[in-house]
């Protein structure tokens, strides 16, 4: 497919959730108490999305993700939260 | 169009999924173990658990002439109390000669810990042993990347263990590669929010080749989709693809990869 061809497939849903994460960051805006390293995962990967080359969605997966290389010593929990805490954990 | 759908969790679903899947073209269905959404509270639970995957699930599937087949484990969630892992360990080799159970699985990490990792290993060793199959569970989210670094290093530690023999499951953008380049099969799962969209399905198959590569759908007591496999085709369709490169990633792929086990047909 050509670029004008993805762009009449994909173009709309794609706003759509652009304008989704727009509205996140306005309502993240409106809120009042602190930020925590969710939110600040959440910008670098925003981040990813205005350098050029064709792996955007690979850098941006890397920016959420635990860059340690060993086993941690007990789980904090069963669940992921989508991004990496800051501090030493392994 | 036919399918297989290589990875769905049926005992968690009601039985009029059965019917949509095979009205949709599936012609087999896979079920790894998994956690129940709960810590069982003994060994006894897992016995029960795999009586239900290799007995009462494939007649429930059979009533719609779907072939039912599983894998069994304990899963990485529930390996953080090494004493009841091994318990449950010790009991899967007598489930290993039923007639649906292709495989060890879905083994691997949840949270990357020192436990969970030796688990893993025992695992490892169980399948080697007893020359079966091996579908791997990679870790959600931030702790995908990590995990499928430290999943590597165990599979390739094990010298008795055949990268074709293996599929690692739930990659994504940021982790297929080092998958495929290991020579490892390479599952991508279709699920909310937490793993692929049918879109970044496509694109992954796009750029990583066709071949050792799967899809599925994952679906569970979650919020979750056994119909996503087909929908992917349709994706795969708006995007010009044949019938004939559907096929292969929907049908071919999976059943040369679960064919390795002679348990494994296709209605």
């Amino acid at each position: 497919m050509d670029r004008r061809q993805l762009l009449d497939l994909y173009f709309i849903d794609a706003r759509s959730r652009l304008i989704d994460i727009a509205a996140f960051l306005d309502r993240l805006d409106r809120a009042g108490g602190d930020d925590d390293f969710r939110a600040e995962a959440f910008r670098r990967a925003l981040d990813e999305l205005d350098q050029p080359g064709p792996d955007r969605a690979r850098r941006v997966l890397l920016a959420f993700s635990d860059p340690t290389p060993g086993p941690i010593a007990k789980a904090p929990g069963k669940s992921a939260c989508g991004a990496y805490p800051p501090g030493p954990t392994s | 169009m036919r399918y297989i759908e290589p990875h769905a969790h049926m005992v968690s679903r009601v039985t009029d999924d059965y019917l949509a899947m095979v009205m949709a073209g599936c012609v087999a269905v896979c079920e790894p173990a998994f956690w129940a959404g709960f810590d069982r509270s003994s060994a006894r639970g897992f016995y029960d658990y795999f009586c239900q995957l290799t007995d009462y699930e494939p007649r429930r599937a059979a009533r719609y002439q779907l072939p039912h087949f599983c894998w069994l484990c304990i899963n990485p969630k529930e390996a953080e109390d090494i004493a009841l892992a091994r318990e449950v360990l010790a009991m899967i080799p007598e489930f290993l000669t039923r007639e649906n159970v292709l495989g060890i699985g879905e083994i691997g990490l949840n949270k990357n810990t020192r436990n969970e990792m030796q688990i893993l290993e025992e695992h490892v060793r169980l399948a080697a042993g007893h020359d079966q199959l091996i579908l791997v569970h990679t870790p959600h989210l931030e702790d995908k990347l990590k995990g499928t670094r430290l999943i590597l290093d165990v599979l390739r530690s094990d010298k008795r263990i055949r990268p074709d023999r293996v599929i690692i499951d739930h990659v994504e953008e940021h982790t297929v590669r080092m998958v495929l380049d290991a020579g490892f099969w390479a599952g991508i799962t279709l699920y909310p929010e937490s793993k692929c969209t049918p879109a970044r399905a496509v694109d992954i198959f796009e750029t990583a080749g066709p071949d050792r590569l799967w899809l599925n759908c994952a679906c569970d007591w979650g919020q979750s989709d056994p119909l996503a496999v087909p929908k992917a085709a349709l994706e795969m369709r708006r995007r010009g693809f044949s019938e004939a490169v559907i096929d292969k990633l929907l049908f071919e792929n999976p059943l040369s990869f679960l064919s390795q086990s002679t348990k494994f047909k296709v209605r």
